[in-house]
């Protein structure tokens, strides 16, 4: 119980950005018409693969023989940046297809 | 330095998903998003670490390898497949976290000292969720697709062999803290691949959006668990807007089939009682080509409801080109999306979109209903349950509730289907034996090949 405490004391600032982040999460997402449920869906799934941040930072310092973390760090970020690519370039493909009626 | 990019990557990914709100400006947002996104990827590069390792070669391979592998899917991917799609993205998503956690937890077995308990709880939540995300979404993936084996994964008592799985990871989740041996590790992890698959077996298919919804936001919040590992706020960020937008349209696509996510996940729709279905039924009327070719012809609206029927036979552009037959002839033209049509929320608008069909001519829920009373004719394409009137007369049937399409309520409707079968929920439909109600059978491409050239010849 005391680790939770001071962890929670440590991290006061992380406690309440996540307390913000998820009434500003549902703030803007709550926002989106149905019509563009679909695009939301893929384009905050492609986010998700925000987690490659931690894969970059972890492959960076590990030690360049420790070859069993390299490897599990770089085959992370290979899927995980699969996710992020493929699913913004997909959002994208989309999107531009609503786009393309309001000019015509 | 970095900070600031970090800075400018967190707000252009929150402003990106802002401008997502209007189909007019959806695309910039989605641009300015992985421009964040981008930024932050750099940052993370860049960005000066303790004892630093110049391992650059591990991280740019991977990155560009899979920059090539997400554009090539990207751009081959079938519209009617994003289901599909978005479950495999969602599941890679989730292995990477995996990885990552299994990676972080290696550390923590070599180097105790470094890492406080809370943060190995952390770790060991986020590799669990991370787990069930990604084998939930295989087996999602597996049950869009139409494989039958992956119908028939149930066991008996299911929930309680999850509760019980359930319970042995938090048990041997504790055992490793106390005692730290990498075998106890490999328990929980098998034991959460296992759940997530569990987890999936018992829903149906036709609930599967819902569960990959769910499973998005499970993604989400193990990127924001993993934001608090590496202190890397632009991750906690990233990960709970896709928290709260997984959990949002979870509960959205919830309130539109009008039942309750425990409902869904413990999967109760599939038991419908089926002594029900042999209600008397009536007859019901079929119209020839030339005689719905007509009644479209001299109406001064008509209401298209397309399901997804409609898009498997890809008959979207039929569709449009129907519109516009009848729109030359001052016909008014508009199309009532349901909520749940297609297989995804907002399904039908993307697929409709891809056939150029303008989205001003696409109406919702609450207007088409309003709509229909002054409608001359409704068309129903492909779609079943979302009009079935059961879901506000019939309060034994599985459908109700629902919030529907009354499409009844226009002077006639006439229903586009391949046979008499059931919808998803496996109910018969009362609106085919309606009065005002008639019937054109036929695979939807072929039907509206023939509907498209009788009306050219009128």
């Amino acid at each position: 119980m005391n680790e939770i405490l001071n962890f929670l004391v440590e991290n006061e600032i992380l406690i309440y950005l996540l307390l913000f982040t998820i009434l500003l999460g549902f703030e803007v997402i709550s926002k989106v018409p149905s019509v563009l449920h679909t695009p939301l869906m893929s384009g905050a799934n492609a986010i998700s693969g925000i987690v490659i941040l931690g894969a970059i930072i972890l492959i960076r310092t590990t030690e360049s023989e420790n070859y069993i973390t390299l490897i599990l760090a770089s085959f992370a970020l290979f899927v995980g940046s699969i996710n992020v690519f493929g699913g913004f370039f997909v959002t994208n493909r989309m999107l531009e297809m609503f786009n393309k009626k309001k000019k015509s | 330095m970095e900070k600031i990019l970090f800075l400018v990557s967190a707000f252009l990914l929150v402003w990106g998903l802002r401008l997502q709100s209007d189909p007019a400006t959806a695309s910039k947002g989605n641009k300015l998003a992985a421009i964040g996104m981008l930024i932050a990827i750099f940052s993370a590069v860049i960005m000066p670490v303790e004892n630093s390792n110049s391992n650059l070669i591990w991280i740019i391979s991977p990155l560009s390898l899979s920059a090539i592998i997400g554009y090539l899917i990207a751009k081959k991917i079938k519209m009617t497949s994003m289901p599909q799609m978005v479950s495999i993205f969602n599941g890679l998503g989730g292995l990477s976290a995996v990885l990552l956690s299994f990676a972080e937890i290696n550390k923590w077995i070599s180097f105790p000292d470094e890492y406080q308990i809370i943060v190995v709880i952390v770790l060991i939540s986020s590799l669990f969720i991370g787990s069930v995300a990604f084998t939930g979404s295989l087996l999602a993936f597996a049950k869009l697709d139409g494989y039958r084996w992956s119908e028939k994964l149930t066991l008996p008592f299911q929930h309680i062999v999850n509760i019980v799985f359930l319970t042995m990871i938090i048990g041997f989740s504790y055992f490793f803290i106390s005692d730290p041996e990498i075998y106890y590790l490999y328990i929980i992890i098998t034991f959460s691949f296992i759940y997530g698959v569990f987890f999936v077996a018992p829903i149906g298919g036709a609930d599967m959006p819902v569960v990959i919804s769910l499973l998005n936001s499970f993604t989400g919040i193990t990127a924001a668990l993993t934001g608090i590992i590496f202190g890397n706020i632009v991750m906690l960020l990233g990960g709970i807007l896709v928290g709260a937008a997984g959990t949002i349209l979870t509960v959205l696509m919830c309130n539109a089939m009008n039942r309750s996510l425990l409902n869904v996940i413990i999967g109760g729709f599939s038991s419908s009682d089926p002594s029900k279905e042999n209600k008397e039924q009536g007859d019901i009327k079929e119209i020839s080509d030339s005689d719905f070719a007509v009644q479209l012809f001299y109406s001064n609206k008509v209401i298209i409801v397309p399901g997804y029927g409609l898009a498997v036979a890809q008959a979207q552009k039929l569709c449009k080109e129907i519109q516009e037959s009848l729109e030359a002839n001052d016909v008014e033209v508009k199309y009532a999306i349901h909520p749940v049509a297609g297989r995804m929320p907002g399904h039908m608008n993307v697929l409709l979109a891809e056939a150029d069909v303008d989205y001003s001519k696409l109406i919702e829920l609450d207007q088409a209903n309003e709509e229909f009373k002054s409608t001359d004719v409704a068309v129903i394409i492909g779609a079943n349950d979302v009009v079935n009137p059961d879901a506000i007369d019939d309060s034994s049937s599985p459908l109700f509730g629902m919030p529907i399409l009354k499409v009844w309520e226009s002077k006639s409707t006439v229903v586009l289907k391949r046979s008499m079968s059931a919808g998803y929920a496996g109910v018969q439909n009362p609106l085919f034996f309606k009065k005002n109600n008639k019937m054109y059978f036929g695979d939807a491409k072929e039907s509206l090949q023939r509907l498209s050239s009788e009306l050219k010849n009128l």
